[in-house]
């Protein structure tokens, strides 16, 4: 049975826009995200009721994303940088903003990689699905990300956290 | 040996989400793509789910008949495409109130009616006729829809009746005065009596 829209919204709403937040910076976060969410409203009476839903909505993300990756280098002043101070949006605060720089400066793969991963949770084998490539690949552009994150971010030394 | 980053799973606050929920819904709604509305009001026969589809009010839903799993009905029988989205139904709340406060003794709401088929739908469409502050017993209403022996079929009909309150199926008690069954049980039933009475 399909559940009602709303309650696919309430159960990936809060990873989705996290993953967009990986993805894009605050900024554009919240514009990825209504764009992912209404497209797949638009598709999802043809959801096959097996599919993984999370997936899903990553893989529309991922797609929405790189829209806004292309505008923005189409735009004569591109900002490459997130927002430094984004404390009016509450998420993440001003003690992050070291983090999502050091997120930003990452090359596209790896940022993704690290987003499928670390934030949606997806196994290597559907984040290559959506990247394209093997899943050794992803595998290590994961790795390389979360390495590049833990040498340019200070807050990423202290490891060890359970989960 | 795998260590998460913790630092990832800040989650987002409510007040983001819960604007960017009311954006979807709006966008959905321009979009055509809002297939069922709903939003839950307050009322003196406790919270009441309201569900619209673009053709009119389909659902009005007690506390005891499970919203959840009402949600997952509409899904089922009318569309997936059911989100949180109050501004359709604002003019069913705003009757509704009015009904509540006494200061409104009929519905004036695009209706719906495609959850309910053939005889049940008949006896629905006939149930406002039955005016505010008036009953009449399931053999009375066999009779207004022009089916004398259906008494038992119309007990059905009312205990189906998909826009309770609206379609006014309190309104029918049993030959005897006594209440009878409601779907939003049988306290609501005679609070909305007394309340039409007063």
């Amino acid at each position: 049975m399909k559940q009602p829209f709303e309650k696919v919204v309430a159960q990936h709403g809060d990873t989705v826009l996290r993953v967009c937040r990986v993805l894009l910076g605050v900024h554009d976060a919240e514009d990825a995200w209504s764009e992912t969410f209404l497209a797949a409203l638009r598709a999802y009476r043809d959801l096959p009721d097996s599919a993984n839903t999370e997936a899903w909505l990553v893989t529309i993300a991922h797609r929405k994303a790189i829209d806004v990756l292309r505008a923005r280098k189409r735009q004569p002043a591109p900002v490459e940088e997130v927002p430094e101070a984004p404390t009016a949006l509450g998420v993440p605060g001003d003690q992050d903003a070291d983090l999502w720089q050091a997120v930003a400066a990452l090359p596209d793969k790896q940022r993704q990689a690290v987003a499928y991963h670390y934030v949606a949770g997806l196994p290597y084998a559907e984040i290559a699905a959506i990247l394209g490539g093997s899943t050794d690949a992803a595998r290590r552009a994961a790795a390389d990300g979360i390495k590049s994150l833990r040498k340019n971010y200070l807050g990423a030394t202290t490891e060890g956290a359970p989960s | 040996m795998n260590v998460t980053p913790d630092y990832f799973a800040s989650p987002s606050d409510a007040g983001t989400m819960a604007r960017l929920r009311l954006r979807l819904a709006r966008a959905a709604e321009d979009e055509g793509l809002l297939d069922v509305a709903y939003t839950t009001v307050d009322s003196p026969v406790g919270p009441l789910l309201l569900a619209a589809t673009p053709k009119g009010l389909v659902r009005v839903a007690y506390d005891v008949e499970d919203h959840d799993r009402v949600l997952d009905a509409l899904s089922q029988r009318l569309s997936p495409r059911v989100l949180r989205a109050p501004k359709r139904l604002d003019a069913a709340a705003r009757e509704l109130d009015e009904y509540f406060g006494g200061r409104r003794q009929a519905f004036d709401l695009p209706l719906d009616l495609s959850l309910s088929k053939g005889f049940r739908q008949l006896v629905q469409r006939h149930l406002p006729e039955i005016r505010y502050g008036q009953t009449r017993t399931y053999g009375q209403v066999a009779e207004l829809v022009g089916n004398p022996k259906a008494v038992r079929a119309v007990g059905t009909a009312c205990a189906t009746n998909p826009l309770p309150v609206v379609v006014p199926c309190h309104r029918v008690l049993r030959a005897d005065g006594t209440p009878g069954g409601y779907v939003g049980g049988p306290e609501a039933k005679v609070t909305l009596l007394r309340l039409e009475a007063a």
